[in-house]
This record gives structure tokens, sequence and C-alpha cells, in this order.
């Protein structure tokens, strides 16, 4: 066992770390919210020069290795400063869903685009009535003279309103809710029949709800055999999950040491309010919730990266993302609550760190869904 | 980053486990598993036996007879100890009394009680606590007055764990009544045979008595038993305490505690034709405990590979120690519910040293309920968890 990051993962932390630190301060970020597509496209350029998209890809994509410790380290610091730059969406969750799913012909095209930047994905997965449920998937894709026709909607596309192309989850055939029968079609986002009712989620980043009417689409859309993409989708969305639990982590750093700073300042009774013991204990529960948030986060990264069966890699993943539910609700809400009034403004950072991280508590499942999926993984095992 | 073990690594964990497998005697491991105390000629028994292989007393320097293990080594034997149930080293005098002795003792006091506590000679007590004087340690009032080559030790002291089996006992004493009350304390060895020394057990809510008062009345110690310099004692104590941390997590124990109470889930009915285990309240309260205990181990390892790189422990061992125990005691109100009415007999004597008949409840469930109400102490001992918090707060968060 180790613990350490090794010198590649050091100078990473250090890179993006100096970003945020240097590049992305809260005015910065908030004049890139207010903007027409939600995020920075010269910041974009800058992570492709940088060859920050690459990462999580394998050598032989064109890739940085595709380690999920590697991930982790970036996405904390993505996390600290609220970046709004779709990484997650379209490099993490489509372009690595791509490389599972693609063949060679299909990455050749677009992996290499992705990771210079200059191409945009999103993934078009959730339902209304899925819930968190990946296999459970309404939109039809049926054969019609050599093409394949979708009909159906999407909730929730992240990225869905900039992306150039859509990775959009399809029933071919079984139950509405059956692993078997699930493909992912590559579906140009300005394709006729495709309706994108484009709006921003509550930590400003830009979704989508698109619906596809009768979109008819060649056979050679489809990545992977037909009908076989569960699997695929299971992993990348454990990958995507375990990158989700590492944003939080440096959004829940953030809003610690915010709020122990203000607790040091804010001045009541004629005394800082950090002197209470009242507030003091919630501080270090805080600040508890943080390390096991992170310990939590550094084990499903490392079980990822092992050689362990899937089911428990999965069930790591779950753990953590469950772990991280609950560390989300305590940390958030106790930070609003000690900064009191101000920490309710839209002025202030931290109710931007508390929709962002609230965002992150249901994105791919909240801490029941992922209770419940790690007690089916450790039963089935 | 990597959790696989080495080959190394994997190897030594077969080898501890083989080790305890043969060696950790059976009749121990069925009453650890009936929840019967080990009686202190079983718990000695097994140190020795310990002690024989060279594995007594994981950590320490190899110079005072320690393994050398690496921390992985440490954690894979902790684990595994845990996991067969075979008791912990009493850790008073092998975790507390030693790593002082190491630190600030004499060539001399070294050698004179080291060697009896790697090899479990000796058994030694704690005696900080005293009536009126719990988390505000250092308001301790038993006095030891220098009288020419002794100090005449008066007082009393409380919660002193197997102080009824201790031969000696390792002591905060005040030594200076006019300064400030941290810097006038002094750590000080003494004899429990000493006359003057008396013992009063103190009856706990789950029937049993392991804690003590003592009280020092007029006792004679020689002065060479002091440890350090004169006053300086509360300094000793206060690296102990962030010095000496293993385990205080109760990884293994909580290990071993949730795949029993899986197991016992499993075969007990839920009144309604079904397994407490398929009881899906139940069921998913059992699974946040675990990835609660994932959580920790993963804490209390970050912790352990920062200390093999040359960092000091810090305040980190005051999480592990809050989170360690409150989980333990979730899991113990787990096994309280579990229970029912399993759990409401209070026959704390099924669960004496020289119980020999057949217990009142079902395997796994009997005496869980005394479990419950004993292991109300674990919040409360070793600096209780709001004092824990208080660490936190000034040593991590400047408040």
């Amino acid at each position: 066992m180790d613990f350490s990051y090794s010198e590649e993962q050091q100078m990473l932390k250090e890179s993006v770390g100096k970003f945020v630190r240097q590049q992305y301060d809260f005015d910065t970020r908030n004049r890139i919210a207010a903007s027409e597509t939600g995020y920075s496209e010269e910041n974009w350029k800058l992570f492709a020069e940088l060859g920050w998209l690459t990462v999580p890809f394998a050598g032989e994509d064109g890739g940085f290795g595709d380690s999920a410790v590697d991930l982790m380290v970036m996405m904390e610091e993505f996390g600290k400063a609220m970046l709004l730059e779709p990484f997650l969406p379209s490099v993490v969750l489509a372009g690595r869903l791509l490389a599972a799913l693609g063949d060679a012909r299909q990455k050749e095209e677009l992996l290499p685009a992705l990771m210079v930047g200059n191409l945009q994905l999103a993934c078009a997965w959730a339902e209304s009535g899925s819930r968190y449920n990946l296999a459970h998937v309404r939109l039809s894709a049926r054969g019609e003279g050599g093409n394949v026709v979708l009909s159906g909607a999407k909730v929730n596309v992240l990225h869905g309103p900039n992306a150039d192309k859509l990775l959009v989850t399809a029933r071919e055939s079984g139950a509405v809710t059956g692993s078997d029968g699930l493909s992912v079609f590559l579906v140009d986002r300005d394709a006729p029949g495709v309706d994108v009712r484009a709006y921003a989620n509550m930590d400003a980043s830009r979704a989508a709800r698109i619906s596809f009417n009768e979109v008819t689409v060649p056979e050679s859309a489809r990545l992977g055999k037909p009908g076989g993409a569960y699997e695929a989708l299971e992993r990348v969305f454990d990958h995507a999950t375990a990158a989700v639990c590492a944003q939080a982590v440096g959004a829940l750093d953030t809003l610690l040491r915010k709020t122990v700073e203000y607790s040091k300042t804010r001045k009541q009774f004629g005394v800082p309010i950090g002197s209470f013991q009242a507030l003091q204990h919630r501080m270090a529960d805080m600040f508890i919730e943080c390390q096991l948030a992170r310990s939590i986060t550094v084990m499903a990264a490392m079980q990822l990266d092992s050689d362990a069966p899937w089911q428990s890699r999965s069930a790591a993943v779950s753990a953590a993302k469950s772990r991280l539910g609950r560390a989300i609700r305590k940390v958030g809400q106790e930070a609003v609550q000690i900064h009191g009034g101000i920490g309710m403004t839209d002025e202030l950072d931290v109710s931007h760190l508390f929709r962002q991280v609230t965002g992150l508590e249901l994105l791919f499942g909240d801490a029941d869904y992922h209770t419940a999926r790690f007690t089916r993984l450790q039963n089935a095992g | 980053m990597n959790a696989d073990f080495s080959p190394e690594d994997a190897a030594f964990r077969d080898e501890v486990r083989e080790f305890l497998q043969n060696e950790f005697p059976t009749a121990y491991r069925d009453k650890v598993d009936a929840g019967i105390r080990l009686s202190k000629d079983e718990i000695v028994h097994w140190q020795k036996i310990l002690f024989e292989k060279g594995w007594a007393a994981p950590n320490w320097p190899v110079e005072h007879g320690g393994t050398g293990w690496s921390p992985t080594q440490k954690h894979i034997f902790a684990m595994e100890m845990g996991l067969t149930g075979a008791p912990e080293p009493v850790p008073f005098g092998m975790k507390m009394v030693a790593p002082v002795l190491m630190a600030y003792g004499s060539g001399e006091q070294q050698q004179r009680f080291l060697p009896d506590i790697l090899q479990s000679n000796v058994w030694w007590c704690q005696g900080y606590s005293e009536p009126n004087s719990g988390s505000d340690l250092a308001s301790l009032k038993t006095s030891a007055v220098r009288d020419g080559d002794h100090y005449i030790v008066n007082g009393a002291k409380t919660w002193n764990t197997y102080g009824q089996y201790a031969d000696w006992i390792f002591c905060l004493v005040r030594t200076d009544t006019t300064v400030k009350k941290q810097e006038g304390i002094s750590f000080l060895l003494i004899d429990m045979h000493s006359p003057g020394v008396s013992h009063k057990p103190i009856v706990l809510l789950d029937g049993h008595s392991e804690v003590n008062e003592i009280f020092f009345d007029e006792v004679r110690v020689p002065a060479e038993n002091l440890i350090g310099e004169e006053n300086k004692g509360w300094t000793y104590a206060k690296v102990l305490l962030t010095h000496e941390r293993t385990n205080i997590a109760l990884v293994p124990r909580s290990t071993r505690r949730l795949r029993a109470l899986r197991r016992a889930a499993a075969s007990l009915d839920d009144g309604q034709g079904g397994s407490m285990l398929e009881d899906p309240v139940f069921s998913h309260r059992l699974a946040g405990l675990e990835i609660e205990l994932k959580a920790l181990e993963y804490a209390e390892l970050r912790t352990l590979a920062s200390l093999s790189v040359g960092k000091s422990p810090g305040p980190e061992s005051s999480i592990l120690k809050i989170v360690g125990t409150e989980l333990a005691q979730r899991i113990d109100e787990m096994f309280l519910e579990l229970g029912a009415y399993h759990s409401l007999p209070y026959l704390p004597e099924q669960f004496d040293e020289g119980f020999q008949g057949t217990t009142l409840e079902p395997g796994g469930l009997a005496g869980q309920g005394l479990v419950y109400l004993n292991d109300r102490k674990l919040s409360i001992f070793g600096g209780s968890n709001e004092v824990q918090r208080n660490i936190i707060c000034k040593a991590v968060l400047g408040l």
C-alpha cells in the first residue's frame, strides 16, 4: 500500500492548483457564469494546451494514463474554485464513454479532437423517472431501412446546450429497467428532431432537457455492439462518480476554511463568534466530515486503479458517494448556518459553494441510493 | 497511490494469520466469541506467547525488543489480531508508560522496567484521573512531597482500569502548588504493593468492576522512581497522549463486530416471516456503518502513512478517537436493537472470567445489552470526545 502522490501527480496538483488560485477567483467565476455559454472558451484552450484534457484517457487512446487517482487530484482542485468548464461532462463522462465503447474508427475521428479542445461532447443518460438508475431507459432506438430512429426525451444533459455531439443512451430491446438491450448513439446536437431546452443548474453549470423526435442516425452512429452498452456505462459512471466525490472534497475544504476564517473575524457580544464552544465543536465536526470524505474518496480512487474485481470497485465508489452525500449535507448546511444571514446572500461565495455541493450531492446518486447500491453489491459478492 | 498489498505484505499477512490460527488458544477464542472476559492469567499467558514469537511490542523500537515493522505490517498485524479476537496487549505498560520511559527515563529506569513490560511479568495501571479532575486533568491534587530520598504521596486516583491486577502504577502527582497548575506536576512510578496503597472496585452500569479507586495514604516512594525532571510531568504526559495512538480507531474490533452483526442479522427472524438482514431499514443502516468503517479505515491508513514518512502524529489522532469510538457505539446500538428482548437480561455473571455454564441468550447476542452499556465509556475515556473536539479546534482550526 502506498498513499503518496507520484511525482507526476504532485506536478499535476500544483499545476491545476496554481491555475485555480491565480486565474479563477470568485469574481472571475461570476463573470464566466454570467456569459452566454457559462464557461470560458479561452480556459478550455488552455486546459488543452496544458494536456489536462488527456488525463482520463488510456495511453493507447493517446491519453495520459486514465488513472482515477490522477483524476482525483485534478477534480479536487477544480472543486475548490467551483470550476465551470465542462471537464466532467465532456471529457470524464462522454469522452470516457466514447473511449470505452467506440470502435477504432469512431475513436480516431473524435478522441484526438476532444483532447485538443476542438470538440465538445455531452452525455444524455437520465430520463424523467429514471432517477439514478442507468438502466432505466425509455428512449427507443428502432431500425428503419439501414438507419436507426431515436424517440424519447432526456433530462439533466450536463453541458447539453454547448456540446457539438451528444452520446445518447437508448433502448433497442428489453424491459424499461433491463440492463440488456441498451445502446449508446452519437447524435449531432443540431440534427433534425433534436430539441434542446437549455437552462442553468443551481451550481451555475449549463444543462438541457432534450427531446429526440424521430431522430434518424446511421447504424455507424452506434457505439459498441447493439444492446450491449450497460457494463461500459456502469464503469464509466463509476469513474465519473469518484471524480465527483473528489470535486466535492475540494469544495467542502473551501467551505470549511471560509467558515473558520469568518468565525474568527465576525464579532458579536464583543468577541469573535469562533470563541463560542457551541460553534467550535460544530466546526470540529465539519473538519472531521471533510477528513472522512477525503479518506473515502482516496479509497474509491485507489480501488478503481487496483486489480480488485469490478464488483468491489463499484462497491467502493458507492461507499464513497454515499458518505460524501452525508458530508455535503453536514458541511454545506453548517457553513451557511455559522455564517448566519450573510451566508444566505448571493453576494458571498459561501452560498455558491453550498449550491455547488448540493448539485454534487445529487449527481449520479444521493446517499440513500448509493447505500442501497453498496448493499446490493455486497450481498451479491 | 496504490491499494494493493505488496507480495511481501501479503506473505506477512498469511504468516500472521497462520500464527494466530495455531497459537491463539482455542479455549480463549471460544470465550472471546461468547463475550466472556479473559482472566489476568489468560491475558498474561497470551502475551507471553506473543513475546516468544517476538511480536509482543509491534510499536517499540527494535533496540528495546520491538519488531521494526513498517506501518503497513503494523496495520496488518492489528487487523488480523482484531479479526481473530485475540486481545491486544494491556495498554498501560506496553503503550503508555513504556514510550515515556524510552523518551524521558534514565538508562537505569529503562533497564529496570522495560524488559518486564515486554515479557508481561509486571502489570501496570494508569494513575491520571482523580475524583475531582476529569477532563480538567491538570487540576489534579494527589501530592508528592520530597522527604530525603523519598516522596511522600497522599491522595486518590480513580477510573483505574484493571487496577485490581496491577503491580505498578504510573501517576501524575503534584509537586509544586505555587505555580501554574500544569507546571507543578511530576511523573512518578509507584509500586502498588507499597504500604499505604489501597484500592476499591467501582461497580459500573453493566454489573462489572473493571475500574477502581486507588488511595495513597502517606506512601513512601523512592525518589529514583521519578521520571525525568520534577514538575515536567505534564509535558511528558501530553507527548504520550499524541505519541501512542495505534488502534485508537478500533478498526479491527469494529470490523469483527460488523461481520458478526451481519451474520447474526441473517440468522434472526424479523418477526414478519423474514430475517433481520432482509429488513430494509436495518440493512440500510448496517450498510451505513460498513461505509463509515471504510472511511475510518482509510483515515487511519492515511495517518499511519504520513507517520511513516516522518511527520509527527497530530490532531489526526483526535479524529480517529472521535470517529472510531462513535462508530463502535453505533455498532453496539445495532446489536442492542437486533437482540430485541434478548438484549434485556442483566446477568453479568455469565460473562465473568470463570463462567462455565451455558449463556442464556442465543449465540452472538449474549451480553450485547451489557456491551452497549459498557461501551458508553468509549466516548468518555482517553480524553472525552468533547475534549478531542477542543483539541481539533485549537490545534487545527486555530480557534
